[in-house]
């Protein structure tokens, strides 16, 4: 079960560009995929429920804190859905997001800014060689109700503008209808649409595809089970919870079962998938037990911002609060931290 | 890796005096002997505190005692009985951090373990037996209605003897005293000889709660005090805890004098996983089962039953979640695993490991530090396990687990209850009707489904066969104390 290579398949947009040679028989058709997917061991909610919880019992003090205040602030990506959303909003977080506290210039700087496709450009220039990472949303986010068509020229439209980072929403409507190959080359279409698979080539650009499952709408830990292994094994290069429009959007319980859900197809394909907890997420705390979830269910491998990011927009200056608070002992008022 | 830095919780919320006397009346008394003994940390060999190790003659001050109570408390309506217990069970919650940490002190188990799960079910059961009190007469034992006339109301027993293990000092305190109570009887406990200290704090709880003198009287010692308090002809009532090896000396001693008798002894339980488990949740409770309070416990899964099919894949889960347990300083707040309670049970942990690997069993544990002092045993497991081996027949009562295979459920079944003891059980699948045909053949009091060593108030709890009998919990859990 453990160590099958991964094997790349370098095929025409539209095809599955990455797939794994234990399960190249998988999609075959929808009744292969539910067989699959549905073969999954079950999720016993309680259970997880109660594994969460005890996690979230972790005492992350001292060194280890200040530790993992920065390690949060690092996987951030910093994130503004708002229909009110204008170029200059878009700049403010940017700078926001490359120098997260203007006073102190140790802090670092957050993974990526997530944005709408029309405001990736802005997003580009305003970060241009800061290193902050320019994500989109795209395929007619949140609800995904539009045709696959619609979705392919939204996601093209954010890649031509720059975006190095695609955070598409699955068809939660063809997943729980039962639909799952419908919903495996949608995303396996906008994996292609995100550009060559194995890197850019010269001149050429590929983004990073987060899949988001919308948990909140699938409602059960076994759904969320089965939809991140088919997301996993139509290329996605990250697994995401949430819009942040749908309640509940990220819980810790839901994490934990996706984070099994990459530790196992790592142990089983070799290749590695990210994890993104977005929404709700909102204090140094929370953002803590999320740390401890990945290390001690995916593992400390996960503990990188190429593995894990934490989608949220008022949890940034929650952490440097908490940061500023490790060293000098005590609390600035919320004056003293940027509104952007 | 993310290193946790220490998370020590503070001792200082506890007072520990330098020796403790006796229980009795409630007034502290000095032991009319002269032998005292020492409790000690077992995490660091420190030592807490002396105790008194009480006589024969002690044991019967305090029957006297518990009985000159019995004629006043028994009397009382039950709401009134009920305003002591409630009054407990708040006190209890109100010093529930400083009861933690002295029980982790005194025993070595995790300070989460002790908070999280020993003191809230400490306060529950007193919670619980509070609200019986008063309605004693609609639990379904005596005041019987079909022939339209209204029976007696139940009666309690008289004094009850209570002798409790090490392994959950608090909470066997609880299960035994707070029924009793709520019956209207009167007590004497008797703690561990290696774990006194939360139920001396527990007399300071009573006298706190203003509960009358001599309705709970607490004598620390050995055996010997415990052999002295259950052959004591003014107790009405003997409920053990411990090993099936005590209990049956006590059903002995106690055969033929009329007194009754409640026994809650070993266990050796099979947690069966079958192949359509919800296995991510499987593993924890195989861990929950057998490394939960470091196996101190009768109810362990200690026999790990998997199915063959999916045995390879469950094993590698289990090692592979057992590597990140944290074990260590039980008072910090991140320790998974803590401290075996005394040197003698460390000693007969491994003796019976040395048994598994000599009878051709494969042993394994994760990599873990162990402190340099107190009691340390790692996460062990054993594979290639016989039903003929004695790690798969005898009670360990530590972090070891045994692992055995089956074919079909109706093995399982067989394999089982092919054990002396039947004090519970674990099943895991996701198939209901499993669970349901499962339980009606499992000889074990408790069969938990797709969870492990889960722990209730209104439960009754207890065994079959060599596991002992009665019940403690729950509706049932009031016959023990009620003349029916």
């Amino acid at each position: 079960m453990v160590g099958l290579e991964t094997v790349r398949l370098v095929g025409d947009a539209g095809e599955v560009s990455t797939t794994t040679a234990p399960f190249a028989e998988v999609a075959s058709s929808n009744a292969a995929l539910r067989a699959f997917l549905h073969g999954l061991p079950g999720v016993d909610r309680v259970g997880a429920d109660a594994r969460a919880a005890m996690l979230g019992t972790r005492s992350i003090k001292t060194t280890a804190k200040a530790k993992a205040i920065d390690l949060a602030i690092s996987m951030v990506d910093l994130t503004t859905l708002e229909g009110a959303d204008t170029p200059g909003k878009v700049r403010a977080m940017c700078a926001k997001a490359v120098h997260p506290d203007p006073t102190d210039p140790s802090v670092p700087r957050v993974a990526a800014v997530c944005v709408y496709p029309d405001l990736v450009a802005t997003a580009v220039r305003a970060l241009d060689g800061s290193g902050v990472k320019v994500a989109s949303v795209a395929t007619a986010f949140p609800s995904g109700r539009s045709s696959l068509d619609v979705k392919v020229a939204d996601t093209a439209l954010a890649v031509a503008a720059g975006a190095a980072e695609i955070d598409m929403v699955i068809d939660r409507g063809a997943f729980l209808s039962g639909d799952y190959l419908k919903v495996f080359e949608e995303i396996t279409a906008i994996k292609a649409a995100c550009g060559p698979a194995g890197g850019a080539q010269e001149g050429e650009h590929s983004a990073h595809l987060k899949v988001i499952l919308e948990t909140g709408e699938l409602a059960t830990y076994d759904n969320v089970r089965r939809a991140s292994w088919l997301a996993m094994l139509a290329g996605a290069d990250f697994i995401k919870t949430s819009t942040g429009k749908v309640q509940p959007a990220a819980t810790l319980p839901v994490t934990l079962v996706m984070l099994e859900a990459v530790r196992d197809f790592r142990l089983r394909t070799g290749r590695v998938v990210g994890v993104k907890p977005a929404g709700g997420i909102r204090t140094t705390k929370d953002a803590i037990k999320y740390l401890v979830l990945v290390n001690e269910t995916a593992g400390a491998d996960w503990l990188t911002p190429d593995l894990f990011r934490l989608g949220a927009s008022t949890l940034l200056n929650d952490l440097l609060m908490q940061r500023q608070k490790m060293a000098t002992g005590r609390y600035a008022g919320p004056d003293y931290f940027t509104l952007d | 890796m993310f290193e946790y830095a220490p998370a020590p919780e503070s001792r200082e919320i506890v007072d520990i005096k330098p020796s403790y006397g006796l229980f009795i009346g409630g007034e502290w008394v000095d032991s009319q002997g002269e032998n005292h003994h020492k409790t000690i940390n077992p995490a660091s060999e420190e030592v807490l505190a002396e105790v008194a190790w009480a006589t024969e003659a002690d044991v019967d001050r305090a029957v006297r005692a518990a009985r000159a109570a019995f004629t006043t408390w028994s009397a009382l309506p039950g709401s009134e009985r009920a305003k002591y217990i409630f009054r407990i069970a708040r006190i209890i919650q109100e010093r529930s951090r400083e009861l933690a940490v002295l029980e982790t002190l005194d025993n070595g188990k995790p300070i989460r373990e002790s908070r999280d799960v020993d003191l809230p079910l400490v306060a529950a059961h007193f919670f619980y037996y509070a609200g019986w009190a008063d309605k004693l007469r609609y639990a379904g034992f005596g005041r019987r209605t079909t022939d339209g006339h209204s029976g007696e109301d139940p009666r309690p027993l008289g004094v009850a003897g209570q002798v409790i293990p090490w392994n959950f000092p608090l909470l066997m305190l609880a299960w035994k005293i707070a029924p009793a109570l709520a019956c209207g009887n009167t007590v004497v406990l008797k703690p561990a000889e290696t774990t006194p200290l939360t139920a001396l704090a527990f007399a300071d709880i009573c006298r706190q709660a203003d509960l009358p003198p001599g309705v709970v009287n607490i004598v620390t010692g050995a055996g010997e005090t415990g052999a002295a308090l259950v052959n004591h002809p003014g107790v009405d009532k003997v409920a053990f805890t411990g090993s099936t090896e005590v209990g049956r000396m006590i059903a002995r001693s106690v055969a033929g004098t009329g007194k009754r008798l409640s026994l809650e002894l070993g266990g050796k339980a099979a947690n069966i996983v079958f192949e359509d488990a919800p296995l991510d949740q499987a593993v924890e409770g195989i861990v929950n089962g057998i490394f939960f309070n470091q196996g101190h416990v009768c109810c362990a899964g200690s026999r790990l039953l998997v199915q063959e099919s999916v045995a390879d894949e469950v094993l590698d889960a289990l090692k592979r979640r057992l590597s990140t347990l944290r074990l260590g300083d039980p008072m910090d707040k991140n320790t998974d695993i803590g401290a075996i309670n005394s040197a003698a049970q460390l000693a007969k942990i491994r003796e019976l490991a040395e048994a598994g690997v000599n009878e051709g069993a494969e042993r394994w544990s994760p990599a873990c530090p162990i402190p340099e002092r107190g009691f340390w045993f790692p996460p062990t497991v054993f594979t290639g396990v016989a039903q003929s081996h004695r790690i798969a027949r005898e009670e360990i009562f530590g972090p070891v687990l045994s692992v055995l295979t089956f074919r079909t459920p109706a093995e399982a079944v067989e394999k089982a209850n092919n054990t002396p003891y039947g004090l519970s059980a674990g099943i895991w699948t996701e198939k209901g009707s499993r669970i349901l045909w499962m339980a009606d053949r499992l000889r074990a009091g408790v069969v938990w489904a797709n969870t492990f060593n889960r722990f209730d108030p209104t439960s009754p709890f207890g065994g079959y066969k060599e596991s002992g009998y009665g019940r403690e919990g729950g509706r049932h859990g009031l016959e023990a104390y009620l003349a029916v």
